[in-house]
C-alpha cells in the first residue's frame, strides 16, 4: 500500500429515516486516500442507503434528506444529484450493468465524454457537429484499462463479452473520469466466476496503490479479508463494529452481521405447547427452479408435520425460488412428495388441489387483485379451487357467486387479523402494505391448507404490522396445526418464530439448524462457500 | 361543491359533456322544426339494432383481451348465418332463428381460432384484433363471390352467381323484432321486441359474470398472474371470452339487419367495430373494466348523437355535418379512452 496520509471521506453522525422508520443511525467513519474499505451487512442493513446518500441520489432528497455531515477533504458537501458527486470524484459501479450492448468497450468507457475533432460543420452548427477523435478515444480507453490493470480488448462489442469483461468495462468507465478519487463497488463479484473475481480483486489493489480509495460492498467475506484494509459491519442501520481486516476472521464478521443473541435456549415447540411429530409431511428431492435472479439448483429438504420451518439466506441465493417452483409459478424439476403422494410440478392447480397454499413475496404482482374488492381477493382462490362460497342451481350446472357467504368470510378475517379498511368492498390497492399483506394471508387461510408457504411476509411493511403478521402466522400454526414454511431474508425474524431454519446458499441447502442455535452459525452458513475456509 | 365535483368525477367528464350535448340537441330540435317524438323513435330503434354488438365488447374486456376491434369476425359469422338462412328459402320468423342457428358454429370456430391467436400476442391484443377484423373482411370479400349460393334473392342477376353487396331481408326477417310488441303513441313508437331481445342477452352476460367461471374470467383480466397462482388456466378463460364476444357479434349483426332491412356484405363489416367500441367507451367502460350499464348508457348516448346531430345541424346550418361529427365523436372517444387506463368501477 502507498502512504496513507490524507483523509478523503468522512461521515459524521449520518442518519436517515423513511416515513418515520429510521434506516440509518449515527453512522461515523473515515476513509483515507488509497484505502480499501469493506462494507458488509445483511440485506436491509442500510448499506445501499448509505451509498445513496454519499452519491446524492434523488431518492434521498425526495424522502426528506438525511441528518449528519458528509465531509470530503475536511469540507462538508451536500450533493444535490449524482452529477455533483461525479464532479467531486466519486464513481459508483452498480450491480446491474448500464452499458450499450452494440457499442465497443472503448466507446462505452468514454460514452458522452468522447474526445472530439472540430469539423467544417462545427462552424455552422456548433459543437454538436464535432466528430469523434477515434484515435484519441482508443488511447484514453486503453489508458483507463491499463490503470485498472486487467486484460480487456477495447474493440470488443459489449454484447459479445462475458460478464466479467462487462464488469471491467463498467469500472474502467468510472476510473477514466480524470478526477476519480473514490470508487464505490456494489457487489461487483456476485456475477463473476472465481477467476474473474480474482482478477477484479487484483485490480482493486492496483487502484488503491494509485491512491484511489475504494468502498467495496460484498457478501463474500473471504474477498474482504483478501483485499480490504478495514471492514465496517452494518446491521439495522448502525455500524456495529469497525474491524481491522488483517486481524479479523470470517466467523467474527458473520457473527457481527447477523447480530443479537436470542435468549431462549429451549426449543420453541416445548415452550409454547405445540406438538411436532416426526412425521414428514413434505419432502423435496433434487428440486431445481428456473426463477430469474433466484435460481434453485439442487434442494433437498424435509418438512415435519406441525412445525414452522424457516428458509433463510442472502438475496439471490435461491431461497425465493423454492416456494415459487413448488407452486408451479416458475419452471421447475425434481420430486416433491406431500403426505406420501407426489405433486406434479409446473401445475399451480395441482398444488392448490393437494392443499398447499402460497403467500407470494410479490404482493402487488402475484398476491392481490389490486383493482378488486377485499371480498374478491380473500374469497377468490377458495371459490375457484374448492368451490366454496358458491350456490348451485340446476343441479350444479350454474355455480352462482354467494355474495353473503363471501362477505361473511371477509368480515371474519378483517376482524381476526385486524385489517384496517373502510369496508369489505374497499379496493385492495387502497390499503397500506401491512394490511395488504394481511389480505394475502387471509386469502391463504381461506383455503384452509395443510401446508402453507409464506414468502417474505414482512417485506416492505412497518414494524408494528410486522409483529402482527408474525403473530397471525404463529397463532394459525398453533390453533390449526398447519405446517408453515416461511421464507425470509431477515434471520432474526425467522429465529423468532421458526422451529428450524434452513439456509440456502448458491441454490442448495447449506445447512439446517434449530432456531435456538447462536446466530453466528447461521451467518457462516449464509456465506456458504467460505464455510470450509472458515472452520 | 365538493360533492358536485365528486359526482362529476364518478360520472366521467366526457360522458357528462356528451350527455349535455345530447340534451341540448333535444331542446333545440323543436325550434329547428324537428319532431322530438320521431327523433326518440329513431334513437330507440338504433339502440335496439346496435346494443348487442356493443354487448359483444364485454366478455373480452373482462378477460383482459381489451376492446374487441376484431368484431368484424363475429359479424362475418353472422353474415354466413344470414346468407345460409336466406339460401334455404324459408321465410318469416323461422328464418331469423335459422340465421342464429347457422351462424353459431361459425362464431364458435372463428372465435376459438381468434382466441388462440390473441393468446399468443398478449399485450398487443387490440392492434392484432384490428387487423384480424380487416383481413377477415378482405378474405370474405373473395369468398362471397366464390361460394356456391343460388338463391335468386341474393346472387347477381346477370351472372347468376356471386352474392350481391346488399341483400334485402324483406320477406325473411325484416323488422322481425322491431314490429313485435310495438307501442305506438302518435309519432312515438317503441319496439319492446328489440329491447327485450337485448335485455335477454344482457341478463345472460350479467348472470355469467356472477358465476364461478365469470368470476375467474374477471380475475384473469384484472391480474393474470394472480389468477394463474390461484390455479386458473388463463388461456382457456381468454379463449372462452373471445368465443363469447364473437358469437355476440354474430347475433348483433343479425339484430342489426332485421332493423336496418339489409344484409351488407363485402366491405360492410369493415368499420363496424368502431361505433361499438366507441359506444361502450362513452358509456364509461375502460380498456379493462366494463359492465352492462356501460353498454346501455353508451349505446343510447352514441346513437343519440349520431342520429340527432345530422337532423338538427342540417336544419340549422344547412350543411351536412353529420358524417364529420360522427367520425369526430367515435374516433375521438376511442383515442381518449386508450390514453387513460382507469375507468369504470364495479
Amino acid at each position: 500500500m502507498s502512504e496513507m496520509t490524507n483523509t478523503l471521506l468522512e461521515m459524521q453522525n449520518v442518519s436517515k429515516e423513511y416515513n418515520g422508520n429510521p434506516v440509518l443511525k449515527d453512522v461515523n467513519f473515515t476513509l483515507k486516500e488509497g484505502e480499501v474499505l469493506g462494507l458488509v451487512g445483511e440485506n436491509g442493513a442500510g448499506k445501499s442507503t448509505l451509498m445513496n446518500i454519499l452519491f446524492g441520489m434523488d431518492v434521498i432528497q425526495q424522502t426528506g434528506g438525511y441528518g449528519g455531515k458528509v465531509l470530503i477533504d475536511g469540507k462538508e458537501v451536500k450533493f444535490a444529484s449524482p452529477l455533483d458527486a461525479l464532479k467531486a470524484g466519486i464513481g459508483m459501479v452498480h450491480q446491474e450493468f448500464s452499458l450499450l450492448p452494440g457499442f465497443t468497450a472503448a466507446e462505452n468507457i468514454l460514452l458522452n465524454r468522447e474526445p472530439e475533432n472540430k469539423s467544417v460543420l462545427s462552424l455552422v452548427f456548433g459543437d454538436r457537429a464535432n466528430t469523434i477523435d477515434r484515435k484519441e478515444l482508443q488511447k484514453e480507453a486503453i489508458a483507463a484499462i491499463t490503470k485498472l490493470g486487467v486484460e480487456l480488448d477495447p474493440d470488443m462489442l459489449v454484447s459479445e463479452m462475458p460478464v466479467g469483461h462487462k464488469q471491467f468495462t463498467e469500472i474502467s468507465r468510472e476510473i477514466s473520469k480524470s478526477a476519480i478519487r473514490l470508487l464505490v463497488l456494489d457487489e461487483p463479484t456476485a456475477v463473476l466466476t472465481e477467476k474473474e473475481a480474482d482478477m477484479l480483486l487484483k485490480a482493486i489493489k492496483n487502484l488503491a496503490n494509485q491512491g484511489i480509495a475504494v468502498i467495496f460492498i460484498t457478501h463474500r467475506l473471504q474477498e474482504i479479508l483478501d483485499v480490504c484494509n478495514k471492514v465496517i459491519v452494518m446491521r439495522d442501520g448502525r455500524i456495529i463494529r469497525e474491524l481491522d481486516a488483517a486481524s479479523t476472521s470470517i466467523p467474527e464478521m458473520a457473527k457481527l452481521m447477523v447480530g443479537r443473541e436470542v435468549s431462549t435456549d429451549k426449543p420453541k415447540a416445548e415452550s409454547d405447547g405445540r406438538t411436532i411429530s416426526d412425521k414428514i409431511v413434505l419432502s423435496v428431492k433434487n428440486l431445481w427452479v428456473d426463477m430469474p435472479g433466484e435460481t434453485v439448483r439442487d434442494v433437498n429438504i424435509e418438512v415435519r408435520d406441525g412445525e414452522i420451518l424457516g428458509i433463510g439466506g442472502l438475496a439471490g441465493q435461491g431461497k425465493l425460488g423454492i416456494p415459487n417452483g413448488i407452486m408451479g409459478l416458475f419452471p421447475a424439476g425434481g420430486k416433491v412428495v406431500l403426505n406420501g403422494s407426489e405433486i406434479p410440478l409446473n401445475n399451480p392447480r395441482a398444488c392448490l388441489d393437494s392443499s398447499l397454499a402460497f403467500v407470494s413475496e410479490d404482493r402487488r404482482g402475484v398476491g392481490l387483485l389490486l383493482d378488486e374488492s377485499l371480498e374478491w381477493n380473500i374469497a377468490f382462490p377458495a371459490m375457484q379451487i374448492q368451490n366454496k362460497f358458491l350456490k348451485n342451481y340446476l343441479g350444479g350446472l350454474i355455480k352462482w357467486r354467494d355474495q353473503d357467504a363471501i362477505r361473511e368470510v371477509t368480515q371474519k378475517y378483517i376482524n381476526q387479523l385486524q385489517i384496517k379498511c373502510t369496508s369489505s368492498l374497499q379496493k385492495a390497492k387502497e390499503l397500506s402494505g401491512g394490511n395488504q399483506q394481511k389480505i394475502c394471508l387471509a386469502k391463504a387461510f381461506a383455503l384452509e391448507p395443510k401446508l402453507l408457504f409464506v414468502s417474505e411476509p414482512t417485506r416492505g411493511i412497518d414494524i408494528g404490522a410486522k409483529a402482527l403478521v408474525l403473530q397471525a402466522l404463529r397463532e394459525y400454526n398453533k390453533k390449526h396445526g398447519v405446517t408453515i414454511v416461511m421464507i425470509s431474508s431477515e434471520l432474526e425474524e425467522l429465529r423468532q418464530i421458526c422451529d428450524r431454519i434452513a439456509i440456502i446458499t448458491d441454490g442448495s441447502v447449506s445447512g439446517i439448524l434449530p432456531a435456538e442455535r447462536p446466530s453466528e452459525e447461521f451467518g457462516i452458513l449464509m456465506v456458504g462457500k467460505s464455510k470450509k475456509e472458515a472452520m | 361543491m365538493d360533492k358536485a365535483m365528486e359526482l362529476v368525477k364518478s360520472f366521467g367528464l366526457p360522458r357528462l359533456i356528451i350527455t349535455l350535448f345530447l340534451l341540448a340537441l333535444f331542446v333545440i330540435a323543436p325550434f329547428a322544426g324537428i319532431n322530438v317524438a320521431s327523433s326518440v323513435t329513431d334513437v330507440l330503434g338504433r339502440f335496439g339494432q346496435n346494443a348487442i354488438m356493443v354487448l359483444a365488447m364485454v366478455p373480452m374486456i373482462h378477460s383482459g383481451c381489451g376492446l374487441n376491434f376484431g368484431l368484424p369476425l363475429g359479424i362475418i359469422s353472422g353474415l354466413l348465418g344470414a346468407t345460409l338462412a336466406i339460401e334455404t328459402g324459408i321465410q318469416g320468423p323461422v328464418s331469423f332463428l335459422l340465421a342464429i342457428l347457422y351462424s353459431t358454429p361459425f362464431a364458435l370456430i372463428f372465435g376459438w381460432g381468434y382466441g388462440k391467436l390473441l393468446n399468443r400476442v398478449k399485450g398487443s391484443e387490440m392492434m392484432i384484433a384490428t387487423y384480424v377484423g380487416f383481413s377477415s373482411v378482405a378474405f370474405m370479400s373473395i369468398m362471397w363471390l366464390i361460394l356456391p349460393y343460388h338463391s335468386p334473392t341474393m346472387v347477381w342477376g346477370y351472372t347468376g352467381q356471386g352474392l350481391r353487396t346488399t341483400i334485402s331481408t324483406e320477406g325473411f326477417y325484416y323488422h322481425i323484432l322491431r314490429d313485435t310488441l310495438n307501442l305506438r303513441i302518435g309519432n312515438l313508437s317503441i319496439s319492446f321486441g328489440e329491447i327485450i331481445f337485448f335485455a335477454l342477452f344482457a341478463f345472460i352476460i350479467w348472470a355469467f359474470l356472477h358465476t364461478k367461471t365469470g368470476t375467474a374470467m374477471t380475475a384473469v383480466g384484472s391480474n393474470p398472474v394472480f389468477a394463474r397462482a390461484s390455479g386458473i388456466n388463463i388461456d382457456k378463460q381468454r379463449t372462452l371470452s373471445v368465443i363469447m364476444s364473437t358469437w355476440l357479434g354474430a347475433l348483433g349483426i343479425l339484430c342489426y339487419q332485421q332493423g336496418y332491412g339489409f344484409v351488407q356484405l363485402y366491405q360492410g363489416p369493415m368499420y363496424m367495430a368502431m361505433p361499438a367500441v366507441s359506444a361502450i367507451l362513452i358509456g364509461g367502460a375502460s380498456v379493462n373494466k366494463a359492465n352492462i350499464t356501460n353498454v346501455i348508457i353508451g349505446t343510447i348516448l352514441y346513437q343519440g348523437i349520431v342520429s340527432m346531430t345530422p337532423s338538427v345541424m342540417n336544419s340549422l346550418i344547412h350543411t351536412d355535418m353529420s358524417e364529420v361529427l360522427r367520425i369526430i365523436v367515435s374516433n375521438g372517444m376511442i383515442l381518449y379512452a386508450l390514453t387513460r387506463k382507469t375507468g369504470a368501477s364495479r
